[in-house]
């Protein structure tokens, strides 16, 4: 059994969230890990590290559903799964590969049971289904926050692939947040804050310096122009599974807690001791953040946690 | 140029849904339904689009059973021109809506199609992809702001890395995210007028697509539920709780 695993990178660095697709798809079979893009070097070098790995495949070229899809679909016909992380670029990219190849994929897969026996979240992680996949061949995302990352010290060989394609979608520009944080999507610790921090989102950001922490932020906070898009958590942002959550002037609608459900332990300070997420909490503060966060951080300074 | 906005019926987002004991699924008998979210933007879209001068014709299409007549009403309450039922009381894989929707398309032949980015029952986020795959369109998923410049689209798409804005050429494939626009509530004389816009109910056996599943449900079960937990008195008790955690953690 083998897997063709796409890898996720950002300009010119791998992503966490692949470290993590790869231990989980390493059940399945040996992997060939596609590294699909441009400033492929870096990206190949470090994926050719990762455990688990058999080859490193690298397809130089656009990045851009229409053609990625080609390429991989021409590649797909040797292998038995073709997966990627249920980041944005696999969600956008694995659905179309799958109807290409007259599949229907496994998408979202947070548990692995078998060579083909998966468990995925519905209704915003409300219930969770497990598939059993019928077909020859399977089509999977994984979600990167519920498996641990791959070890490196691998040495995988790195082979070019032919990716002689042209896409009808032109990027035009990107709109990014600059940001010296962890990766919000498979961070250890991640400190959330809600609308209620209303514009000090730099409390947040403080206490999540402290602790080395990933920001995160609710739906409300982002559309408030609080926070910036890629800090949002919940069913239509990112979904995290932190070991420690902190979550500040949040009070827990189901779109949040749709993306925070991974979480090990979850801390909750806000001044609603009915809140949900006070109810779901496994440590709560009561009272106003913005006396809270000041001091708990000078606690945390004192216990010697400042990094 | 014309628009077809694919919707979905589903357990209204604000019920709190109950997984059936014996697992069989989730319970959806007596529960409100109403349109999926995602797919009311879609509809507010295209509506807006055409009151933009952009769309002479919008024809929204729903797959489900006979009851999926009434989110179609509201589409056209919100402005959609005509409707579309592809009746069913199967549940189908999203790999056999997108086939359904893909003969729809050859039907129709519109030039945007839009749809929800997600349903918020299976929470897939297939179709659109699907559908631009089996269409041979492009597609720009995850839309948050739509415009006409030229012969095409620019799209700004939410991604990981924040937003990105791509142009692409039509015919093409766009679904739609949450911050794309605020959904109207059609005024009651619109609602009485979506009563008499057409509205074709088609038994789904007309369209010959293969709807065989390809996956088995074995069986769904609730989250495994947390722990009650503690509410703590001052910041040192959660600093001191935070410290330990944070001190157990193994490293990655």
């Amino acid at each position: 059994m083998s897997v063709l695993l796409i890898a996720d990178h950002d300009r010119g660095a791998l992503s966490p969230a692949t470290a993590r697709v790869v231990s989980a798809a390493s059940q399945l079979g040996p992997i060939d890990l596609l590294v699909i893009g441009q400033d492929t070097d870096t990206v190949a070098s470090a994926a050719a590290k990762l455990s688990g790995v058999a080859k490193v495949l690298v397809a130089e070229g656009v990045s851009a559903s229409d053609a990625d899809t080609s390429v991989i679909e021409r590649l797909a016909s040797g292998y038995q799964y073709v997966i990627q992380s249920a980041g944005s670029v696999g969600k956008d990219r694995m659905p179309r590969v799958a109807a290409r190849l007259d599949l229907m994929p496994v998408t979202d897969v947070v548990e692995i049971l078998g060579a083909n026996r998966f468990v995925r979240p519905i209704y915003a992680g409300n219930a969770f289904q497990t598939v059993t996949d019928n077909q020859i061949r399977h089509v999977l995302t994984i979600r990167a926050s519920a498996f641990r990352a791959a070890a490196g010290g691998n040495d995988a060989p790195i082979e070019v692939v032919d990716s002689a394609v042209t896409s009808a979608v032109r990027l035009i520009a990107e709109h990014r947040t600059e940001s010296d944080t962890p990766d919000l999507a498979t961070a250890q610790i991640v400190v959330g804050g809600g609308i209620a921090v209303g514009s000090n989102f730099q409390l947040i950001e403080s206490l999540a310096n402290s602790l080395g922490a990933a920001i995160g932020a609710t739906r409300a906070a982002v559309d408030a122009g609080y926070a910036p898009n890629d800090w949002q958590v919940g069913q239509t942002g990112k979904i995290i599974a932190p070991d420690l959550y902190i979550a500040i002037g949040i009070s827990g609608a189901l779109q949040h807690l749709a993306g925070i459900q991974g979480a090990k332990k979850i801390v909750a300070i806000n001044s609603d001791p009915d809140a949900p997420i006070v109810k779901l909490a496994d440590v709560a503060l009561i009272g106003d953040l913005f006396e809270i966060i000041p001091q708990l951080i000078a606690e945390l300074d004192k216990a010697g946690l400042k990094h | 140029m014309k628009i077809l906005v694919a919707i979905k019926r589903v357990v209204d987002h604000n019920v709190r849904i109950r997984v059936r004991p014996d697992g069989t699924g989730v319970e959806t008998s007596g529960v409100r339904m109403s349109m999926n979210p995602f797919c009311k933007h879609a509809v507010e879209a295209a509506v807006q689009l055409g009151e933009a001068g952009h769309g002479d014709e919008i024809v929204v299409v729903s797959i489900g059973p006979k009851a999926a007549t009434d989110v179609i009403l509201t589409a056209l309450a919100m402005g959609a021109h005509r409707g579309i039922l592809v009746e069913t009381d199967a549940e189908l894989e999203t790999l056999a809506i997108a086939k359904l929707l893909a003969k729809v398309v050859a039907e129709e032949n519109p030039d945007i199609v839009l749809l929800g980015k997600q349903a918020v029952d299976d929470d897939s986020n297939h179709v659109g992809q699907m559908l631009a795959a089996l269409t041979d369109r492009p597609q720009a998923t995850f839309a948050s702001e739509i415009r006409v410049v030229g012969q095409g689209l620019e799209v700004v798409r939410e991604v990981d890395s924040g937003r990105e804005t791509i142009a692409i050429p039509l015919p093409s494939i766009v679904t739609a995210d949450l911050r794309l626009n605020t959904p109207r509530n059609a005024a009651l004389p619109m609602v009485m007028k979506a009563r008499s816009k057409p509205l074709a109910v088609r038994p789904v056996a007309e369209f010959g697509v293969d709807l065989t599943p390809r996956l088995t449900i074995e069986k769904v079960s609730p989250p495994p539920e947390r722990m009650a937990g503690i509410t703590v008195g001052s910041v040192a008790e959660l600093a001191a709780f935070i410290a330990e955690d944070v001190s157990q953690m193994e490293a990655l």
